[in-house]
């Protein structure tokens, strides 16, 4: 993969060798030793609030949120796990089921320690013993975290560190997914409250951070709030990582800061190869923007808010003016509703059924009404599942709406387009097969008319 | 103090028992799911939602105090105070006993 890194920031990237990743000695070298550590001091359990505050109250300040997709306050998150009962634990996100995200992993492969970091100090301030580190099956075979995990025992840090292997999967990496696999249970979003920093893995309270936002601890930690808040806009302070990927001369991992141009991070792309017609911002459950909305385009929350948009995980994927929008958005979307967990009905269901629609609308057999109808179809979908899932995909799907009113029109008229057949633009990763069969053998009897009611009323 | 009816997702059947008890706040989907209306429940609803979260088979369906947790795990979030329960009790043995009169004759 190509890891990049812009000139003007290097903050999380600093130091970084896309060849092998960043030694202990080597990253303490970088980045300075590991600050606020209370030597001697007695962590208690009556205790941690006091101890942590300090760092609380720094991220507080930075005002840091999360890089998994949600933008949830750290701060806010920590304190909450501090309040609740029980020693906590923290867990790293670094699951990344983002098929067009890489950030996660080129973090765990190429600068380890500085999400350990994170997660040490984290546990510290917490009161924590244990830190695990989860990853996704594709990712399994980082050496780097391992050795990682071994070079800082050297450091008696007070915080076990373990690594953990996730199912692949768009929902597994979910932070109540997560909680539940760590528990012994399947990977797959429960229903909350309560949430996982009031009860979380084994009961206890559970601090889940994405790898991207554990890494910015660290170094909010070192360097302070007001350090943290030079880079970005007030409303967004900092930098964060994004994957680039489409027609362009270096896609792959940059890091911007918040409120930067789209143009400006093209151009440190090496500039595009191709025309663009559309871009798909935060996800693959994410919102598609057109490109002659985008010379002006900033990264971030607020700006991309008119949009409907979100930074999410981070995802800008440029769309090629050959490829055809609308049957990569029904790939994206059959692939999305494959992805459901199963358990909720109205997503199982929904989602299908938006799906097949929008197949039908693609391939102009659908026959009158059926944009109506999937717009019936999302206000149905949307906000009824226990985890965010449903409400991502339908998202995808109304920006494409709104985006490629003219192309789905066409293709409603006439079918198929010669961009229809080309090679996808927005790759699915291999292990979607597994996970589709896996989902259909869940949700055997989700379908309406099958309750265990009707069947045995039928029986 | 209010309360709201909120939908356990993931425990939600579909058996369709909500909406047949308290259809003033329910309606099903295409595929039989509860769309709930989260709004607060007036003092006359209270009861009908109450019989309706007890109904539900998988005890998919909650009451919400307003700003209290719902108590999430399944079964523990029942809510069945004391009055509910006789109104439940009370009319059914007296019906089995006619039922078996009848028989008798």
């Amino acid at each position: 993969m190509s890891a990049t890194i812009a000139a003007t920031l290097p903050r999380l990237l600093l130091g970084i060798d896309p060849q092998s990743a960043l030694s202990l000695q080597d990253h303490l070298a970088v980045h300075g030793p590991m600050p606020g550590r209370q030597t001697g001091a007695r962590r208690r359990f009556g205790r941690r609030s006091d101890l942590g505050g300090g760092l609380v109250d720094e991220l507080e300040r930075a005002g840091l949120r999360g890089r998994g997709g949600a933008s949830f306050p750290t701060a806010t998150k920590l304190r909450a796990a501090m309040a609740a009962g029980g020693r906590p634990i923290v867990v790293v996100n670094a699951t990344e089921g983002e098929p067009a995200s890489m950030k996660d992993r080129l973090l765990l492969q190429s600068l380890p320690h500085l999400v350990l970091d994170g997660a040490v100090l984290v546990a510290q301030a917490l009161g924590a013993r244990e830190a695990i580190v989860c990853v996704c099956e594709t990712n399994a075979d980082l050496p780097s975290v391992q050795h990682a995990i071994s070079e800082r025992r050297a450091l008696e840090e007070g915080v076990q560190l373990r690594f953990s292997v996730v199912p692949n999967g768009y929902v597994t990496g979910q932070e109540s997914a997560l909680v539940q696999h760590l528990s012994g249970g399947p990977a797959l979003p429960r229903f909350t409250p309560p949430m996982p920093f009031e009860r979380g893995v084994h009961g206890r309270p559970t601090l889940v951070g994405n790898a991207e936002t554990l890494a910015h601890v660290a170094l909010i930690a070192r360097n302070g709030a007001e350090w943290y808040r030079q880079l970005g806009i007030s409303s967004q302070p900092g930098s964060t990582l994004v994957t680039l990927s489409g027609p362009l001369a270096h896609p792959g991992v940059y890091e911007i800061e918040h409120g930067a141009s789209l143009s400006s991070l093209l151009d440190a792309a090496g500039g595009l190869s191709a025309t663009v017609r559309a871009v798909l911002i935060g996800g693959y459950a994410g919102t598609w923007i057109d490109a002659r909305a985008t010379h002006a385009l900033a990264i971030s929350d607020e700006h991309l808010a008119p949009f409907g948009a979100s930074v999410g995980a981070g995802v800008i994927a440029l769309l090629s003016a050959d490829a055809c929008p609308v049957a990569e958005t029904a790939r994206l979307m059959r692939w999305l509703a494959d992805q459901s967990a199963g358990q909720c009905g109205p997503c199982v269901n929904g989602l299908h059924a938006i799906a097949s629609t929008f197949a039908l609308l693609a391939t102009g057999t659908a026959g009158d009404g059926a944009a109506q109808n999937i717009a019936r179809l999302i206000s149905l979908t949307r906000g009824r599942g226990a985890c965010r899932h449903p409400d991502g995909a339908v998202r995808l799907v109304e920006s494409a709406a709104q985006v490629f009113g003219e192309e789905l029109a066409d293709h409603a008229r006439h079918g198929s387009c010669t961009g229809c057949g080309r090679t996808a633009e927005l790759p699915l990763p291999a292990w979607s097969d597994v996970a589709r069969e896996d989902r259909a053998r869940r949700t055997r009897g989700m379908a309406r008319g099958s309750s265990k009611l009707r069947a045995s009323a039928g029986a | 103090m209010s309360q709201r009816v909120v939908v356990n997702p993931i425990a939600c059947e579909a058996h369709g028992m909500c909406a047949e008890l308290l259809p003033e706040r329910i309606a099903l989907d295409d595929w039989g799911y509860p769309i709930v209306d989260g709004r607060p429940l007036s003092a006359d609803l209270i009861e009908h939602a109450q019989r309706a979260a007890e109904a539900c088979p998988t005890f998919a369906l909650l009451l919400q105090a307003d700003g209290a947790p719902i108590r999430a795990s399944a079964g523990a979030s029942r809510p069945a105070p004391p009055t509910v329960r006789n109104v439940r009790r009370r009319p059914e043995p007296v019906v089995r006993r006619q039922t078996r009169q009848g028989r008798r004759r």
